[in-house]
């Protein structure tokens, strides 16, 4: 008598086949995935994972087994960073940087690109674009040297026409009220330019029929960008912003880790650099990668909020 | 030609001038560090810091970079290759990723595309990230500068979004005539896809240039140093720590000046190549703005 087979189990059994069948010709696409999975587990996904050490009392000097082999202390360095004196400060520096650059980084790039849209003349208007994305090509260790070349308090060409000019002694890197302002400037001359690419995409897709028909109708060059041109970008706009916002909690680790000084550490020590100094400075460890955690979680959160906002506005977000 | 409105003559002039003073502003600190660089040590000592102009013409620095310190032509070495090198790596685990992840019918694709997006959007941070490498051994080797970064996921998706675009047909064909599959993306697919690998390439290759915070944490050892080490360490201490060899020297042209040197020698292959590739960087923006 034959073994009696249910027909769900058939059908489930056959489906499995089809799939390991399906799998099996698409071998070669697999193993072409297969080192790119290895590095997202090995350099991601691990790292993801060791995040327990920000729950346990790793020595610096351990390595793997002593990781494995240390304490749990569940909380106590999530705690030890909100109660620190050092917490609202970091909060702070971090979103008042970050908030800076928005408010002035971000209009700038379309300001920029409106300003060019309004030259006719091509060679000039490509010449002033290439200039404009230098320094976008420079790294920030350069770029920072470029700031120290004019603001130096030694030796800054800034510096020393001012001190000539005012009979004062200036000291921009080192003064907490004219730091961030210096971190905001450097940051708009490194993005400004590269940043307008979106946008004069976004105006060169405009339909030049558009025009026409509103120089037909009597409109200036003032109407037509502010009817025509900036309706028309006004998507690239939100969706920029939105993820800005997203990306509020990267103030710019390397610009700042590159230009601050312990006489402004009070007005510039953000999250990112805090983590680096107290971790791989002062190798605590688990305290660092606890303060990195908790950073980890916020932007997460702030990207999925952003998200949901610009899905909820009707534009593609990221996901 | 435009019919303008005094007014907007007016403003025309205004956007004409402020787009000159910009791209003056761009211009004009790459200008004072390759002045700078050619000032003697008594023109130093009379102007006290950094010129806009020279006003006599001296090669001390340039000098002392390529003839007698070692450290930089090391520096630039460590820099090529990691450039080379890496970017070869990053174009290799990134394409192949990429095409697999192309592949419309591949069971699977969309969980391994989570799988790499969930990357994009959380992290474990600078320690873990840190003991990682640590623990894998990499730390001063030239691979701990390459592994950590192989493939850049945003990258990897473009490229992705690339290989979607191109025409199914185009496999169909190729398969009908009995190509296997690693032909059809040696011989079809990849000299189809040289603009964008060229693209992304170069994304890699700008990147590897000016990385500077890998090497700071991973590399100790002086002969590994790449080249943004030690215009750091140069720029950031007064006496010459990093090029310590120079202490020896007879006298020294003047700080500022050795800095401003340094400077243009980092930044000059870029200066240089820059405005010849920025259209594939204009277009690598605009394929990373297509959602796929």
């Amino acid at each position: 008598m034959p073994q009696p087979v249910s027909p769900a189990g058939t059908v489930k059994d056959s489906k499995y086949r089809r799939l390991l069948k399906r799998m099996w010709f698409y071998r070669f696409y697999y193993l072409l995935a297969l080192p790119g999975i290895l590095y997202f587990i090995i350099f991601h996904y691990i790292p993801m994972f060791g995040i327990v050490i920000a729950f346990k009392d790793i020595s610096p000097f351990g390595g793997v087994v002593g990781i494995i082999e240390a304490p749990w202390v569940g909380l106590k360095h999530f705690n030890r960073f909100f109660n620190s004196i050092f917490f609202w400060d970091v909060i702070e520096n971090t979103v008042v940087i970050s908030g800076l650059k928005i408010i002035f980084g971000f209009p700038a790039p379309i300001v920029f690109a409106l300003m060019l849209n309004e030259v006719t003349r091509l060679k000039f208007k490509r010449f002033v674009q290439t200039v404009s994305y230098l320094p976008h090509f420079i790294s920030w260790v350069v770029t920072t040297g470029l700031v120290t070349a004019l603001l130096a308090t030694s030796g800054g060409l800034v510096t020393e026409i001012l001190n000539n000019m005012t009979g004062e002694r200036w000291t921009f890197l080192t003064n907490p009220d004219q730091f961030r302002g210096i971190l905001t400037l450097s940051h708009v001359w490194k993005t400004v330019g590269w940043s307008s690419i979106l946008y004069l995409a976004a105006m060169a897709a405009i339909d030049p029929a558009l025009y026409e028909a509103a120089a037909i109708d009597g409109a200036n060059r003032f109407q037509m960008a502010r009817y025509i041109t900036i309706p028309s970008i006004a998507f690239v706009i939100t969706i920029l912003f939105i993820f800005e916002i997203g990306n509020l909690l990267d103030a710019g680790f390397e610009q700042i880790l590159l230009l601050y000084s312990p006489a402004v550490y009070s007005v510039s020590d953000i999250i990112d650099t805090y983590v680096y100094r107290e971790g791989l400075l002062g190798l605590k460890y688990s305290f660092a990668a606890a303060v990195g955690l908790f950073k980890g979680v916020m932007a997460f959160l702030f990207l999925i909020a952003a998200n949901t906002l610009a899905n909820r506005l009707g534009q593609p977000g990221l996901w | 030609m435009l019919n303008l409105s005094r007014n907007e003559k007016i403003a025309h002039a205004i956007i004409y001038f402020l787009l000159i003073a910009l791209t003056l502003a761009f211009l004009i600190p790459f200008i004072i560090v390759f002045s700078t660089s050619f000032i003697s040590d008594v023109e130093f000592a009379r102007r006290g810091g950094y010129v806009l102009y020279p006003e006599a013409f001296s090669s001390g620095a340039y000098d002392i970079l390529f003839g007698r310190s070692k450290v930089i032509l090391n520096a630039y070495g460590v820099t090529l290759f990691r450039v080379v090198v890496g970017t070869g790596f990053n174009l290799a685990f990134t394409i192949t990723m990429a095409y697999a992840l192309a592949k419309k019918d591949l069971p699977g694709r969309v969980p391994l595309t989570i799988f790499v997006f969930i990357t994009m959007v959380f992290s474990g941070g600078l320690i873990p990230r840190f003991l990682l490498v640590d623990a894998l051994g990499l730390r001063n080797t030239l691979w701990s500068m390459i592994y950590p970064g192989l493939i850049n996921a945003w990258n990897m998706l473009i490229m992705r979004n690339f290989f979607m675009s191109l025409p199914d047909e185009l496999f169909d064909a190729a398969i009908v005539d009995g190509a296997s599959p690693p032909t059809v993306l040696l011989r079809i697919v990849l000299p189809l896809s040289m603009p964008v690998i060229a693209t992304i390439g170069l994304f890699y290759a700008v990147w590897h240039w000016n990385s500077w915070f890998d090497a700071a944490i991973y590399i100790d050892r002086s002969n590994l140093k790449p080249m943004q080490i030690i215009l750091r360490s140069l720029l950031e201490t007064t006496n010459m720590q990093g090029l310590e060899e120079l202490a020896f020297i007879e006298d020294p042209p003047p700080a500022a000046s050795l800095r401003s040197a340094l400077i243009i020698v980092s930044t000059v292959p870029v200066l240089f190549i820059y405005p010849f590739v920025q259209r594939y960087f204009v277009k690598g923006i605009m394929i990373g703005g297509i959602k796929g």
